[in-house]
C-alpha cells in the first residue's frame, strides 16, 4: 500500500438554500432558483476537481455539535430524511450516504493518541446533521464516494478561540497522519461560512435575490480579509487573526472546521483557488479550493 | 368558559439521561422521579395545555412555534447517542400553536408555526414531554428559543402566549427546558464520577435555588445576564428562559416554590423545581424594566422603510380607563367570540343574515388584557402619545379574522370593508402597506374615511362585511 495523500481541501458552506435553489429530488420544498453565484461556484469546484480521483471525503460540520469531545459517524450507512430545524421550510433532504469506517477508525484512534477526546457514534437512529447532508450534496451530488463525517466540539464556547484552535491544529496533524497511513486518496472539507450574522426576517419568497446582501460592511470587509489570504497563500496569517476574525464576524470559524481545514493541509502556502462568495440570508460565503495535488511534495 | 390562567410552572433539566439511564446514578434517579412527581401534579391540575420553552431548539428567523399535531421520531443526543434512542410521538395543540402565532405578530413579534413531517423536535422538549406528560393525554405546544431575542423580545413573546390562554380559557402549565450551570465536562466520565463542574457554579446554583424555592421567579428574571456570564457557556442563546418564566407569571416574585430535585447531568446542574401561582406572602417585586407590550426591536433588517423609534413609542397600556366594556348581545343571528375585544356597547361582534356577515366595527384592542399593539393615540389625560398605525392595523385585521373565523367563514370571503382612520395624513401610508399585505390580498372593496375620534383611543377601525357562501 501506497503513501495515502489529501489531493484537495476546500471550503465548502452548507446555508440550506443552496441545496434549496437547485430543486433536487431529494429534497421536499421547490424554489425558483436563487443565490446562483454560490451555486456557479459550487459548479466549478466539482469541475475542478472532476478529473481528480480520490476514494473518499473528510467533511466536519459545525451542525453535529458536541461538547464532550469530538465524535465520528461510526456505521458504513446512513439514511433518513434531514429537516433543517431553522430552516423546515426550505430543507428537507431525504439522504443516503455511505461513511468509510476503516479511515474513520483510523482518524479516531490516532485523535485518541494524541491525547483527544473522542467517540464513535454507533447509534443507527442518529440523524445526520444538516451541515454535512447539505455540503456533501454540493460538492458530490451522486453521494457515490464514502464520507468521514467528524463533529464540531464546542470548545471556543467553553474556553476561547484560541484553545478550539489548539485542539482543531491537533485534529488536523491527526487526520493527515491518518490518511497518510492509509494509504488513501482523500478530499478534505470545512463546511462553514465565513461571516454569520444572520437576518432576522425571511422575504416573502426567500429566494427573492432583490433581498439578499451582506448583514453589515464590517463583515464584507473580514470575509474579503480572509479571502485575500486564502489565494495569496497566506494561512498562517488566517490562523493568527483567528480570534479577532471569529469574534467581530461572528464568524462561523467558531465551530473549528476552518482551523482543522488548514492544519490538515499543513498551513499551506501556495495560492487557494477562489470559485465563488455571495451572501446567504446576510451570511457571507466563500468556495474555495487549495489545489493540494498539484503543490504537494510527491505528487504527480 | 372558564378564565385562562397558569395554573403552576415547572423548570426541568434538558439532558437526555433521565429518560435513558435514571438508573446508572442516584442523582439521575432523583432527578427522574422529581420528573415524575411533577407528572403526577400536573395531572391533578386538570391542566388543559403545557407549553414547552426549550433552550435546545434555537431559531434565527423569529420565534417557531411547534404546529404538527402528532410529529413523531425518533431522538438521538448529539452527545449521549450511547445512551440510546427516545421514540416520541406527541400531542400538539395545533389551534393555539396558530393562535399563538398570530398573537406574537399582532405584538410586533417575528414568528412562524412549523408543521413538517420529521421535523427534529429538541432533545429538551422530548425529554420534558417524556416525562411531564407521558401518556400524551395533555395537549402541547412548543415554543424555540431565538438566538438573537433580548429580554424585552422574549417577555412581549410570553405576553402574547398570554393573551391566547385568557382568550382560550385555559388552564395551563408553562415549563421551561433548561439547565442551570450548563457547563458539562468537556471528557468522558463514568456515571458514578458525575458532579456539578465547579463549586462556583454549584454555589451560583443554590443562590438561584434559593430564590426560586421562595417563589422568587423575577429575581432570578432580573439576574439573567449575571447567571449567564458567571456558569453558562458563552454561546448564543443566553439564559433566556427565566424571562419567559417570569414573564408568564406576571414577572412575580411571591409565587409559592418548591424545587424538588437538584443533581449533576455531566457536570450542568439540572433541577426539577415547581412554582405555584399560589402567593406566598413573601418576596417583594423589584423589577426596573420596562414592562414593553409591543416589540419594535430590529426585525427589518430586509427592508430599507423607515422604523419608529423604540423610545418614541409608547407600550400598549390596558386601556382600563376607557368606556366601560360590555358583555356582547346575543340576538338571533349574532356572533361573538371570547377571542376578540369586548365589545363598548350593547351590540354584537357580528350578525348573521343569509349567507351575509356583517361585523361591528372592529378596532385593535386585545381580547383579554385590553391593550392596544402599537400603543394608544393618547394617554388618561388626553395628551397625545406616539403610536405605530402599522401594529395597531395588524391587530384589527387578526381581530377580524377572529370574528369571521367563530361564525365559519374565513378572510377569503370578505367582500366589503370601510375604514375609519382618525389622522388621514399621518397615517394612511402605514395602514395602506399593512392593508396589502392582509387584506388586499383578498380583495374585497374598500372605502377609507377620516373621522374625528373614535371611542378608544385607537387610531383605526374596519366595519366588515362577508360573504359566507352556500
Amino acid at each position: 500500500m501506497g503513501k495515502g495523500k489529501i489531493v484537495a481541501g476546500c471550503l465548502a458552506p452548507h446555508p440550506p438554500h443552496l441545496v434549496y435553489a437547485e430543486n433536487p429530488p431529494q429534497n421536499e420544498p421547490t424554489a425558483e432558483g436563487g443565490w446562483e453565484q454560490l451555486r456557479w461556484g459550487y459548479e466549478r469546484l466539482r469541475a475542478s476537481l472532476a478529473d481528480v480521483e480520490y476514494d473518499a471525503i473528510v467533511v466536519l460540520s459545525p451542525h453535529w455539535q458536541t461538547y464532550v469531545g469530538t465524535h465520528f459517524l461510526g456505521l458504513p450507512h446512513f439514511e433518513g430524511l434531514s429537516v433543517d430545524p431553522v430552516f423546515p421550510n426550505l430543507f428537507r433532504y431525504h439522504y443516503d450516504l455511505n461513511i468509510d469506517v476503516d479511515l474513520t477508525k483510523a482518524i479516531h484512534n490516532e485523535a485518541q493518541a494524541s491525547g483527544l477526546s473522542v467517540k464513535l457514534m454507533e447509534n443507527p437512529d442518529f440523524r445526520v446533521d444538516y451541515g454535512t447532508i447539505v455540503t456533501g450534496h454540493m460538492f458530490n451530488p451522486s453521494w457515490d464516494k464514502p464520507m468521514v463525517v467528524i463533529s464540531s466540539n464546542r470548545s471556543s464556547q467553553y474556553y476561547s478561540v484560541e484553545v478550539m484552535q489548539d485542539m482543531m491544529i491537533e485534529l488536523g496533524k491527526v487526520t493527515r497522519k491518518a490518511i497518510e497511513e492509509s494509504g488513501k486518496r482523500v478530499v478534505v472539507i470545512a463546511s462553514n461560512s465565513l461571516s454569520h450574522r444572520h437576518f432576522t426576517t425571511e422575504s416573502e419568497v426567500p429566494e427573492d435575490m432583490s433581498k439578499e446582501h451582506i448583514t453589515s460592511h464590517a463583515m464584507h470587509l473580514w470575509d474579503m480579509r480572509m479571502i485575500d489570504y486564502m489565494v495569496k497563500g497566506q494561512s498562517q496569517r488566517i490562523l493568527d487573526e483567528m480570534p479577532e476574525f471569529t469574534e467581530q464576524a461572528i464568524a462561523e470559524s467558531d465551530g473549528g472546521a476552518f482551523s482543522w481545514l488548514l492544519s490538515t493541509l499543513n498551513v499551506p502556502d501556495y495560492p487557494a483557488i477562489l470559485h465563488g462568495y455571495g451572501t446567504i440570508i446576510g451570511t457571507g460565503n466563500a468556495i474555495v479550493e487549495w489545489p493540494c495535488h498539484a503543490h504537494e511534495e510527491g505528487d504527480e | 368558559m372558564s378564565e385562562g390562567e397558569i395554573v403552576a410552572s415547572f423548570v426541568v433539566p434538558v439532558h437526555p439521561h433521565t429518560v435513558l439511564a435514571p438508573d446508572q446514578n442516584p442523582g439521575w434517579k432523583r432527578l427522574r422521579e422529581a420528573f415524575d412527581q411533577a407528572a403526577q401534579t400536573i395531572r391533578e391540575l386538570d391542566a388543559d395545555l403545557i407549553v414547552v420553552y426549550s433552550t435546545t431548539w434555537p431559531s434565527v428567523i423569529g420565534h417557531q412555534i411547534q404546529s404538527d399535531p402528532n410529529p413523531e421520531w425518533v431522538m438521538v443526543d448529539h452527545d449521549f447517542h450511547d445512551l440510546g434512542s427516545i421514540p416520541y410521538s406527541f400531542n400538539i395543540d395545533q389551534k393555539f400553536a396558530h393562535a399563538w402565532d398570530e398573537a406574537n405578530k399582532a405584538r410586533g413579534l417575528q414568528s412562524r408555526c412549523v408543521n413538517y413531517k420529521g421535523f427534529p423536535i429538541d432533545v429538551g422538549s422530548v425529554v420534558a414531554l417524556t416525562l411531564l406528560n407521558p401518556d400524551n393525554k395533555i395537549p402541547a405546544v412548543i415554543v424555540s428559543s431565538n438566538v438573537y431575542a433580548n429580554r424585552s423580545e422574549t417577555t412581549v413573546m410570553a405576553k402574547a402566549c398570554l393573551d391566547v390562554i385568557k382568550a382560550q380559557g385555559k388552564k395551563v402549565v408553562a415549563v421551561t427546558a433548561m439547565s442551570l450551570s450548563n457547563r458539562m465536562f468537556t471528557d468522558f466520565i463514568e456515571p458514578s464520577e458525575d458532579k456539578i463542574h465547579s463549586l462556583k457554579d454549584h454555589e451560583w446554583n443554590q443562590k438561584i435555588l434559593e430564590f426560586l424555592r421562595q417563589g422568587r421567579l423575577e429575581d432570578v428574571g432580573q439576574l439573567s445576564r449575571t447567571i449567564q456570564q458567571q456558569i453558562r457557556v458563552q454561546k448564543v442563546v443566553a439564559f433566556k428562559p427565566m424571562w419567559w418564566l417570569s414573564a408568564m407569571n406576571g414577572n412575580r416574585n411571591d409565587l409559592t416554590g418548591n424545587v424538588m430535585a437538584y443533581e449533576a447531568i455531566h457536570g450542568a446542574g439540572g433541577a426539577v423545581v415547581h412554582l405555584d401561582p399560589t402567593p406566598s406572602g413573601v418576596g417583594d417585586k423589584e423589577y426596573d424594566e420596562e414592562d414593553i407590550e409591543y416589540f419594535h426591536g430590529e426585525r427589518g433588517v430586509l427592508d430599507a422603510a423607515e422604523e419608529i423609534q423604540a423610545e418614541e413609542l409608547t407600550p400598549a397600556s390596558n386601556q382600563n380607563s376607557g368606556p366601560e366594556l360590555w358583555e356582547p348581545t346575543e340576538r338571533e343571528g349574532s356572533v361573538n367570540t371570547d377571542s376578540a375585544p369586548k365589545p363598548v356597547g350593547a351590540y354584537p361582534h357580528a350578525r348573521r343574515v343569509g349567507n351575509m356577515l356583517y361585523l361591528s366595527g372592529v378596532g385593535p384592542r386585545q381580547p383579554g388584557t385590553n391593550a392596544i399593539p402599537g400603543g394608544p393615540i393618547h394617554d388618561e389625560n388626553g395628551e397625545p402619545l406616539n403610536y405605530d398605525i402599522k401594529a395597531q392595523t395588524h391587530a384589527v385585521v387578526e381581530n377580524v379574522r377572529r370574528v369571521v373565523e367563530e361564525a365559519g367563514g374565513t378572510m377569503n370571503q370578505v367582500v366589503d370593508v370601510t375604514t375609519f382612520l382618525i389622522d388621514m395624513k399621518r397615517d394612511f401610508s402605514g395602514y395602506n402597506e399593512v392593508w396589502a399585505e392582509t387584506l388586499g390580498k383578498v380583495g374585497p372593496t374598500r372605502t377609507t374615511l377620516a373621522i374625528d375620534a373614535l371611542p378608544t383611543p385607537i387610531a383605526v377601525e374596519m366595519k366588515v362585511i362577508v360573504h359566507l357562501g352556500e
